[in-house]
C-alpha cells in the first residue's frame, strides 16, 4: 500500500470535514443566533408534567433483586393492587394512575440511572415511595432540582423531612428511625433497666439514626455496638462479638434477611439474648419463611420462629385481621392482587398508596406538582388513614408518622406492650397520642375523598 | 476467649471450603495452565439446581449427588467444547474466555432460577456444640463440611497416586508429548481433569450455601477468595491450596470480627500482594520471581 | 495553489497529532449538534457510553498494546470518582471543573503507578487474580471509612453551574438553553475525545512502540535496551489515568459516588467492552461501549418479547454480552474493530492490486501492526480513531 492510494480518501475526508464545519456554522448563524432578551414564557400556574386529562404517571424505585429484595419487593405489588382498585372505581378526578416500578437492586448507582429514566424519559409526575436510605439519598437532590414531587420515601431516615427548605419536594412517610430509637430506648430503660444492651446496626444512616435515638435513653446501658455491611452475609463474627461483650438484649436496626441470619448464627453460637428488631427487619412471616426451610428441627419453621421478639408497629398488619383497615386491604388484594397472600409489606404499599391518593384528591382537580406539594403541607397533618399516629406534615416539617407502639411477637402476632407513643426528632418528649388517629376507620368506598 | 475460639472456628470452616475451591482451581491449573474464573459460577449453578430439586421434594442427599454429577458433566462439556480451543494459546484468551463464561452462567442462572434469596436446608443440626457449659460455633453441618473436604482430598490423593488413570492424568498434564507417545489419550485426560475439578468446585458451592441463604451471586466473593487461597499456596501445589485456604479463612474471619466487615476483601488483597511480592510463585512453590 | 492540497496531504499523513486533533474537533462538533437533539434521557445514556469507552480505551492500551490484563479498572475508576466527589462536596463553591478532572487523573495516575509496580512482577492469571481482588477490595475501603468517604451511601457530588459563555455558545448554536444532562454529556464526550487523542498519539510514539515490544518479546525488548519494568509501569499508569478521568465523569454524571457503582460487574463490563471491540483498538473501545449500551437499552425489551418476566429480562443484556465475549474470543479474537478493519484492509488491498498491478502489492495493509506473537498473542492492531473511516 503506497501513499498515493491513500491520498484521495484523506483529501476527501478533510474536505468533507471542513465543509461540515463551515456548514454547521452557517446553519447555526441562520437558525438560532444570539439570545433574545425578555423572550421568557410567562410563568405557568404550575408544572403538569406526567398528567393528562385521564392519567397520572407515577414512578418508584424498589429493590426487586438483591439482598434487600426479600419483603421489600412485595411493597410495590401492594401499591399496584390499591391503584388498580382506585382505577377500577373511577380513578382520581377521572384520571387513572399509571404506576411504574423500576428495580435498583438496593444499589445507589442503579437508583441514579433508573431515576434518570423515570424522570427524563418516562416523565413521571411524581416519585412515590422510593425505597432505601442509601439508595434514595443518591437521587433526592436530583428530584428536588428537577422539582419532581418526591412523596413518602420508603425509609425512616431523617433527611427526607427535617429540612423542607433544602428539600421542598421530598416528604417522608413512615416514622423516622430516630424516633423509633427513642421509643425503643425509653421502653427498655423503663422496663428492662438492668439489661446489658448490644446494638446490631446496618452500617449507614439507617443504623446511625437509630443509634442516635436509642442513646438518648440508654447510653449507659450499651455494652457493644456491631455493624454489618449490607451484602456481606457472614455475620458470625459480629454476633460472636455481641455475645462476648455480654449483651443480653440486642437492638437490631437491620433488614429482614439479616434478621434471619442473626437468628441462624445465634443458634450456632448458643446465644439467646432478648432480641428487639426495628420495625423494618421484624416481619415474622417473611423471616419465618426464610428460616422455615432449615429443616430437621434445627430452627423452628413458620412465623413462630420470632416468638418473644420485641419490635414496633405503626400501621395495623396481617396479625389483626379484624381491623377495618386490614379488612379493606384484604378485599383490595383479593380483587386486584397478584400471586401470593396479603403480607405486611403489601399492606405497607397499600397504606402508602392510600395516602398518596388522599394527597391527589386534596390537591384538587387542576393537578399540578406545586398543588400536590402544597396540599400535603397544608392538609397532610390531618389526613385520616391506617397510620396509628398522625403525620407531622406542615410547611416546616416533612416528617411522616409521628409515633408507634412497642409490641412483642407471639405466634406471628404482635401483642401491644405500650400505648401509641408520639414524639419528634431531637429532644422532643415522648407522649401518649391523644389524637384518636388509631381509631380511624376507612370510608365505605375504600377510597379517600 | 469464647469469641476468639468461635471466630477461629468460623474461620476454619470457611477456610476448608476455600481450600476445596482452591483445590479445584489448582487441579485445572496443573493440567491445562488455565485459571478457571468461571468455577464459582459453575458451582453456583449446580447448587441452585440442587436447591430446586430439594424444593421439589428430593432428599438432600439425592440432590447433593445430582449437583456433583451435574458439575462433572458441566466441567467436561465446557472443557471439550470451549476451553479446548484456547488451550495452549495465549494466556489472555483463556482468562477472558472463563470470565465470559462467568458472566453467562450468572446471568443465565438469574433467568432460570430467579434472583430471590432462598434458604438452603441441610440434614444436620445448625446448633452449636456444647462443651462444658459453653457453646462453641461448631454445628453439625460445620463438622460435615470439614469431613467432606478432608475425604475429598483423600480420594483425590488416592486417585492420583495409586490408580492407573490417575497416573495417566498426571502424565497428560506434565509431559503431554511423552504421554501421547505412550498411548495416553491426552485430550480425554484433560477433559476428565476439568470434570473432576468441577465436582470439587460444586462441593464447595454446596458447603458454602448449605444452612445459609443462596442466590445467583452468593459465590461471587469466593471467586476472589478462592483464587487468593490458591495463589497463597502456589497454583501448582494441592497441599498449598489447602493450607492457603485455611490461612485465608481464619485471617478473614478475624478481620471481620475485630476490624470491620467492609475490609474483608481488602485484607484478602493485602495478603495476596504481600505473598506475591515476597514469593511470586506462592508459599509452596520453587518458581523464581519474574525479573523486573 | 496545487501545492496546498499536497502539503495538507503530507501533514495529514506524517503528523498523527494533527490528524487526530482534526478528527477529534470534528467529533466534538458533531457531538455538540447531536446532543441537544436527542433528549435528556438519551444524553444520560450517551454520557455513560462516553465514560465506559474512555475507561475501556485505557484498558485496551494496557491489555492490547502492553499485554497486561487488568480486571480491576473499575477500582481505578472509583479512585477518580471519589477524588472528584471529595473536591466537589459543596453546593456553590467548587474549584474549576478542569482542575477537578485533572486532580482525579493525577490521583488515579499515582495509584496506577503503585499498582503498576506490583503488577509488573506478575503475569497472566496471577495479574488477573490480583487485579480482580483489587476490584472487590477498593469499594470496601469506602464502606469502612464512613466519615471520610460516605460509607455505603457514598458521597454527593455537586456539579458547578453551566458556565455563562458555554450556555451562550450552546444557545447560539442550537437555539435552546442546554439542559444539565446535555451539558454533562458534552463534558464527557469532550473528555473522551481528548483522551483518545492523547492515547492514540502515545500509542504511535516511541513509548507506545516500547510497550508493544515488551508485549511481543521480553528478551528482544530488553536486548534493544528497553527497561521492562519501566515500560510496564508507565503503561499501567497511563491506563489508570484514563480510568480516573472516566471515574470523574461518572461522579459528575451520577451526582453521587457510592461503592455499589464500582462492583465486579463494572470491571467485567470493561473487559467485555475491550474484547468485543478488539484488544488494542481504540476505535474498538468506542464500538464495544456502544454495542453494550445498546444491549442494555434493548435487552429488557427483547427478554419481555421472549416471554420472560421483568426481572429475568434485565439479565438478557449481560447474558448476551457474556455470550458475545466468549464467541469473540473463540471466533474473532480481534473483535468487532478487527473485523471491520479486515474488511477495509481487504478492500484497500484489492484496490491496490487493481491500480498498481505491477507493484509488490501483497504487502500487508498499514493499519495492522505485525501480529503479536508473544504473551498477548492475538494480533493487536492499535488503530487511531480514524481506523473505521470509510472513504
Amino acid at each position: 500500500m503506497t501513499n498515493k492510494q491513500r491520498a484521495p480518501w484523506v483529501v476527501r475526508s478533510t474536505t468533507a470535514a471542513v465543509g461540515l464545519l463551515a456548514g454547521t456554522l452557517v446553519l447555526a448563524g441562520c437558525g438560532a443566533g444570539g439570545r433574545e432578551d425578555g423572550g421568557d414564557e410567562p410563568a405557568e400556574a404550575g408544572s403538569t408534567v406526567g398528567v393528562t386529562d385521564d392519567s397520572i404517571k407515577v414512578g418508584a424505585h424498589y429493590p426487586l433483586t438483591g439482598v434487600a429484595a426479600p419483603g421489600y419487593s412485595e411493597i410495590p405489588t401492594g401499591a399496584q393492587a390499591y391503584f388498580d382498585y382506585v382505577n377500577a372505581n373511577g380513578g382520581v378526578y377521572g384520571r387513572q394512575i399509571d404506576y411504574l416500578v423500576r428495580d435498583d437492586a438496593y444499589d445507589p448507582s442503579q437508583t441514579t440511572s433508573v431515576t434518570d429514566e423515570l424522570v427524563l424519559q418516562e416523565e413521571i409526575f411524581a416519585m412515590l415511595g422510593g425505597l432505601g436510605t442509601p439508595t434514595h439519598r443518591a437521587v433526592v437532590d436530583t428530584l428536588n432540582e428537577e422539582e419532581v414531587p418526591d412523596l413518602f420515601v420508603s425509609s425512616g431516615s431523617l433527611q427526607w423531612g427535617d429540612d423542607p427548605e433544602a428539600k421542598p419536594w421530598t416528604f417522608g412517610w413512615q416514622p423516622d428511625y430516630e424516633i423509633e430509637g427513642k421509643v425503643i430506648g425509653q421502653y427498655i430503660s423503663e422496663n428492662l433497666p438492668d439489661a446489658k444492651v448490644g446494638l446490631f446496626l446496618q452500617d449507614d444512616d439507617f443504623g446511625a439514626d437509630g443509634e442516635k435515638g436509642v442513646r438518648q435513653y440508654l447510653d449507659s446501658q450499651i455494652v457493644s455496638v456491631q455493624k454489618y455491611t449490607s451484602g456481606n452475609t457472614d455475620v458470625g463474627p459480629q454476633v460472636a462479638a455481641l455475645q462476648a461483650d455480654g449483651a443480653d438484649l440486642v437492638i437490631a436496626f437491620d433488614t429482614p434477611a439479616y434478621t434471619a441470619l442473626t437468628q441462624l448464627v445465634s443458634l450456632s453460637l448458643g446465644y439467646s439474648p432478648q432480641w428487639f428488631y426495628s420495625n423494618v427487619g421484624s416481619d415474622p412471616t417473611l423471616v419465618g419463611g426464610l428460616l422455615s426451610n432449615f429443616s430437621e428441627g434445627a430452627v423452628e419453621g413458620s412465623s413462630s420462629s420470632l416468638d418473644g421478639v420485641l419490635t414496633t408497629e405503626y400501621i395495623p398488619g396481617v396479625d389483626a385481621p379484624d381491623d377495618p383497615w386490614v379488612q379493606l386491604w384484604q378485599k383490595v388484594w383479593d380483587e386486584n392482587g397478584s400471586d401470593g397472600d396479603l403480607t405486611n409489606y403489601r399492606i405497607y404499599g397499600m397504606s402508602q398508596a392510600y395516602t398518596f391518593v388522599q394527597a391527589l384528591f386534596a390537591a384538587g382537580e387542576d393537578l399540578t406538582r406545586e398543588g400536590l406539594r402544597d396540599a400535603v403541607e397544608e392538609q397532610g397533618g390531618d389526613f385520616a388513614g391506617p397510620n396509628l399516629a398522625p403525620y407531622r406534615f406542615s410547611a416546616d416539617s416533612h416528617m411522616g408518622i409521628a409515633g408507634m407502639r412497642v409490641v412483642q411477637l407471639s405466634g406471628g402476632k404482635g401483642e401491644a406492650q405500650t400505648d401509641i407513643l408520639v414524639t419528634d426528632i431531637g429532644d422532643a418528649e415522648i407522649t401518649t397520642d391523644d389524637s384518636g388517629q388509631a381509631d380511624d376507620a376507612p370510608p365505605e368506598s375504600g377510597i379517600p375523598e | 476467649m469464647q469469641q476468639l475460639v468461635n471466630t477461629a472456628l468460623g474461620g476454619i470452616t470457611l477456610g476448608m471450603v476455600f481450600a476445596a475451591f482452591a483445590l479445584a482451581l489448582v487441579m485445572i491449573w496443573r493440567s491445562t495452565r488455565i485459571v478457571n474464573f468461571a468455577q464459582a459460577a459453575m458451582a453456583m449453578v449446580t447448587t441452585m439446581l440442587a436447591l430446586s430439586l430439594i424444593e421439589r421434594g428430593w432428599s438432600y442427599w439425592a440432590a447433593f449427588l445430582a449437583a456433583l454429577a451435574t458439575g462433572f458433566v458441566l466441567g467436561a462439556v465446557i472443557e471439550r467444547t470451549l476451553v479446548r480451543r484456547v488451550e495452549g494459546g495465549p494466556e489472555l484468551n483463556a482468562v477472558i474466555l472463563t470470565l465470559g463464561l462467568f458472566i453467562v452462567l450468572t446471568a443465565g442462572a438469574e433467568i432460570v432460577f430467579g434472583s430471590d434469596y432462598r434458604s438452603f436446608p441441610v440434614p444436620f443440626s445448625l446448633s452449636g456444640t456444647e462443651i462444658g457449659g459453653t457453646t462453641y460455633a461448631l454445628t453439625g453441618f460445620d463438622i460435615f463440611t470439614v469431613v467432606a473436604v478432608l475425604v475429598t482430598m483423600g480420594l483425590l490423593l488416592a486417585l492420583f497416586q495409586f490408580t492407573d488413570i490417575g497416573l495417566r492424568m498426571r502424565a497428560a498434564a506434565h509431559q503431554q508429548e511423552v504421554a501421547r507417545l505412550l498411548g495416553v489419550k491426552v485430550g480425554r485426560m484433560l477433559t476428565l481433569g476439568w470434570a473432576l475439578a468441577a465436582v470439587v468446585g460444586s462441593l464447595s458451592g454446596l458447603l458454602i450455601g448449605g444452612g445459609s441463604l443462596v442466590h445467583p451471586h452468593y459465590m461471587e466473593s469466593v471467586v476472589v477468595f478462592g483464587f487468593v487461597a490458591a495463589v497463597l499456596g502456589g497454583l501448582d501445589s494441592p497441599a498449598g491450596a489447602v493450607v492457603g485456604g485455611l490461612l485465608l479463612g481464619v485471617t478473614l474471619s478475624f478481620v471481620s470480627g475485630y476490624v470491620g466487615s467492609g475490609l474483608v476483601a481488602l485484607a484478602a488483597l493485602v495478603v495476596l500482594v504481600v505473598v506475591l511480592m515476597v514469593r511470586p510463585g506462592g508459599l509452596f512453590s520453587a518458581t523464581t520471581a519474574r525479573r523486573v | 495553489m496545487a501545492g496546498v492540497p499536497q502539503r495538507l496531504r503530507t501533514t495529514w499523513r506524517e503528523v498523527p497529532l494533527a490528524r487526530h486533533l482534526v478528527l477529534a474537533a470534528i467529533g466534538l462538533v458533531l457531538v455538540a449538534f447531536t446532543l441537544p437533539a436527542v433528549g435528556d434521557f438519551r444524553a444520560t445514556q450517551l454520557t455513560e457510553l462516553a465514560y465506559i469507552a474512555l475507561a475501556a480505551a485505557g484498558l485496551t492500551v494496557l491489555t492490547g498494546l502492553n499485554g497486561q490484563l487488568s480486571l480491576g479498572h473499575g477500582a481505578l475508576m472509583a479512585v477518580g470518582a471519589y477524588t472528584t466527589a471529595l473536591l466537589l462536596d459543596e453546593r456553590d463553591a467548587g474549584p474549576p471543573l478542569v482542575l477537578v478532572v485533572l486532580a482525579a487523573v493525577a490521583a488515579t495516575l499515582a495509584v496506577g503507578v503503585v499498582v503498576g509496580v506490583a503488577a509488573a512482577r506478575l503475569h497472566g492469571p496471577y495479574l488477573a487474580g490480583a487485579t480482580l481482588a483489587m476490584a472487590v477490595a477498593v469499594p470496601g475501603i469506602a464502606v469502612h471509612f464512613r466519615d471520610q468517604l460516605g460509607g455505603e451511601q457514598g458521597l454527593r457530588t455537586y456539579t458547578p453551574e453551566i458556565p455563562g459563555w458555554a450556555a451562550d455558545a450552546a444557545y447560539y448554536l442550537t437555539g435552546s438553553d442546554p439542559s444539565r444532562s446535555t451539558y454533562v454529556a458534552f463534558l464527557a464526550w469532550a473528555t473522551l475525545l481528548l483522551g483518545l487523542v492523547l492515547l492514540a498519539n502515545l500509542a504511535r510514539s516511541r513509548t507506545g512502540r516500547r510497550w508493544a515490544a515488551v508485549r511481543d518479546d521480553e528478551v528482544a525488548a530488553e536486548l534493544a535496551g528497553i527497561h521492562l519494568g519501566r515500560a510496564r509501569v508507565s503503561a499501567f499508569a497511563v491506563s489508570a489515568a484514563a480510568a480516573g478521568a472516566a471515574g470523574a465523569m461518572l461522579a459528575i454524571a451520577d451526582r453521587n459516588v457510592a461503592p455499589g457503582a464500582f462492583n465486579l460487574n463494572l470491571s467485567m463490563t470493561l473487559v467485555a467492552v475491550v474484547v468485543l471491540g478488539g484488544l488494542g483498538s481504540l476505535t474498538g473501545a468506542i464500538i464495544g461501549a456502544a454495542v453494550l449500551t445498546l444491549l442494555v437499552s434493548f435487552g429488557p425489551g427483547l427478554g419481555r418479547s421472549l416471554g420472560l418476566d421483568d426481572l429475568a429480562s434485565e439479565q438478557v443484556a449481560p447474558l448476551v454480552a457474556g455470550l458475545v465475549t466468549v464467541a469473540v474470543i473463540l471466533l474473532a479474537p480481534r473483535g468487532l474493530a478487527g473485523i471491520a478493519q479486515g474488511r477495509l484492509a481487504a478492500r484497500r488491498a484489492r484496490r491496490a492490486y487493481t491500480s498498481a498491478p505491477s507493484s509488490d502489492g501483497g504487502s500487508p495493509p498499514s493499519s495492522s501492526t505485525p501480529a503479536g506473537s508473544g504473551s498477548a498473542g492475538t494480533s493487536t492492531a492499535v488503530s487511531t480513531p480514524t481506523g473505521k473511516g470509510t472513504p
